[in-house]
């Protein structure tokens, strides 16, 4: 479960938001809105660990995400607007070091040619990432999404540079994830492709 | 999770950092071998500018080598974090379940494995060319071994300091130079006391309690500054 306390979150003198409560139980699908500009980026930001809040606290299952770092770690997969693979690397690679990092020992040289090419970028397996489009960059961000075990995922605008199949496919995979009792945060500044049968929604500005 | 299953999956952890550091740095090599030429190039114009005479050559080679192996450490530590910063793999790297402080230090080793160990190993040969006695050599690629890491720990703060702000190439040099005189004194002059026909024991020492305690403070630094960069 997670959940915030009075969550604040200032951008230099401007307040983005205040008094934030939410709670998020397993199974939830939690829809962050709002227009550019409103704090989503920030919010989600602090929901991952990856900033200090003004005020208040982020808790998982809990205890203070703060106080508890390596448990939180293995139970979150955070996709900010960065994918967070190296232009240098080809995807396989980078799944690779990923699910190295991750220390997801199920994840062999099959599991990540599968999560590839259920992305439909398996033909581009051994080409650095450099040379793919945006689109395709994204895909390979998302084929570790798939690859991993975490039970929340915080997901900064995941629908961002998809063409419509894969943002279909992406908005069946979270229906899925939260369906099989998972967590899950997205942003979008756009109708979101996704129907799950627990919805929340959190409007923010 | 117990200790007894962290343990693999950390060795795994800082094994696949260091891994993809090398990895992309093996892809870019022209960076790579950059601050290579520098180190030589700089340490073969100085016997131009002063003359070929041997006994004042061999007076200042070991501060010369010393002085262009600190320039071409700081050439190359902008690239440490700016692409990581970037492509979002330093946050990601904040997010792990390991110690950020060792993953920091395993960053750092790949940085010592591709710009310190090839000066290490290029530095003799500047030696012949400053004339100096083949123990000296020793002594001085000896040196080099123990202090490059050192430049590499303290190089990696100032990048991290200085990452995301205007300037900050200059800004790490403002930081780093400094802090690297105690390691430029003990460097170069234990090489000179080796040709003077003192003992190096004792200033080998000192280098070696200067990467002990580098390796034992800096990481936790490190990992703070990371965290800075990325709020």
């Amino acid at each position: 479960m997670l959940e915030t306390l009075d969550l604040a979150c200032l951008r230099g003198d401007r307040r983005l938001f205040r008094d934030l409560n939410l709670r998020l139980e397993p199974g939830w699908l939690l829809r962050v809105e709002g227009a550019n500009g409103s704090g989503k980026t920030s919010l989600l930001r602090l929901l991952a660990g990856l900033g200090l809040p003004a005020a208040g606290e982020v808790r998982w299952q809990g205890q203070p995400i703060r106080r508890q770092r390596e448990a939180y770690a293995q139970a979150l997969h955070y996709l900010g607007h960065l994918g967070g693979l190296k232009d240098e690397l080809t995807p396989a690679e980078n799944l690779r070091i990923e699910a190295a990092l991750a220390g997801t020992p199920a994840v062999d040289e099959a599991a990540i040619a599968g999560a590839l090419a259920h992305w439909g970028i398996a033909r581009q397996a051994p080409l650095p990432l450099r040379v793919l489009s945006a689109g395709q960059k994204r895909r390979a961000a998302l084929a570790r999404l798939t690859l991993s075990p975490a039970p929340l995922w915080i997901l900064d605008e995941p629908f961002n540079a998809l063409d419509v199949d894969a943002a279909a496919q992406l908005g069946r995979l979270i229906e899925s994830h939260v369906a099989g009792g998972g967590l899950a945060v997205v942003t979008s500044h756009m109708p979101l492709p996704v129907s799950p049968a627990r919805l929340q929604t959190v409007r923010l500005g | 999770m117990s200790g007894t299953a962290a343990t693999p999956s950390l060795r795994r952890a800082l094994w696949a950092t260091l891994q993809r550091d090398l990895l992309v740095t093996a892809r870019h090599r022209a960076d790579a071998v950059t601050g290579l030429v520098f180190f030589v190039v700089v340490a073969s114009l100085f016997p131009l500018g002063v003359g070929s005479e041997t006994r004042l050559l061999r007076e200042i080679g070991p501060g010369v080598v010393w002085v262009a192996a600190l320039l071409a450490s700081l050439l190359s530590l902008p690239r440490l974090f700016v692409a990581d910063h970037a492509d979002g793999t330093l946050e990601q790297l904040l997010l792990r379940p390991q110690p950020l402080a060792l993953l920091a230090l395993a960053k750092v080793a790949g940085h010592w494995l591709t710009t310190g160990l090839p000066l290490v190993l290029v530095s003799p040969l500047l030696g012949l060319q400053y004339g100096l006695p083949a123990e000296a050599i020793g002594v001085l690629a000896l040196s080099l071994l123990v202090g490059t890491p050192v430049l590499s720990l303290l190089g990696a703060v100032a990048a991290a300091l200085a990452l995301g702000l205007r300037g900050a190439g200059v800004l790490t040099a403002l930081i780093v130079l400094p802090l690297n005189a105690p390691l430029l004194i003990f460097g170069s002059g234990v090489v000179q006391a080796q040709m003077a026909g003192l003992p190096v024991a004792g200033l080998f020492s000192v280098l070696g309690a200067l990467l002990a305690i580098g390796l034992v403070t800096v990481p936790f630094a490190l990992a703070q500054a990371m965290r800075i960069a990325c709020e």
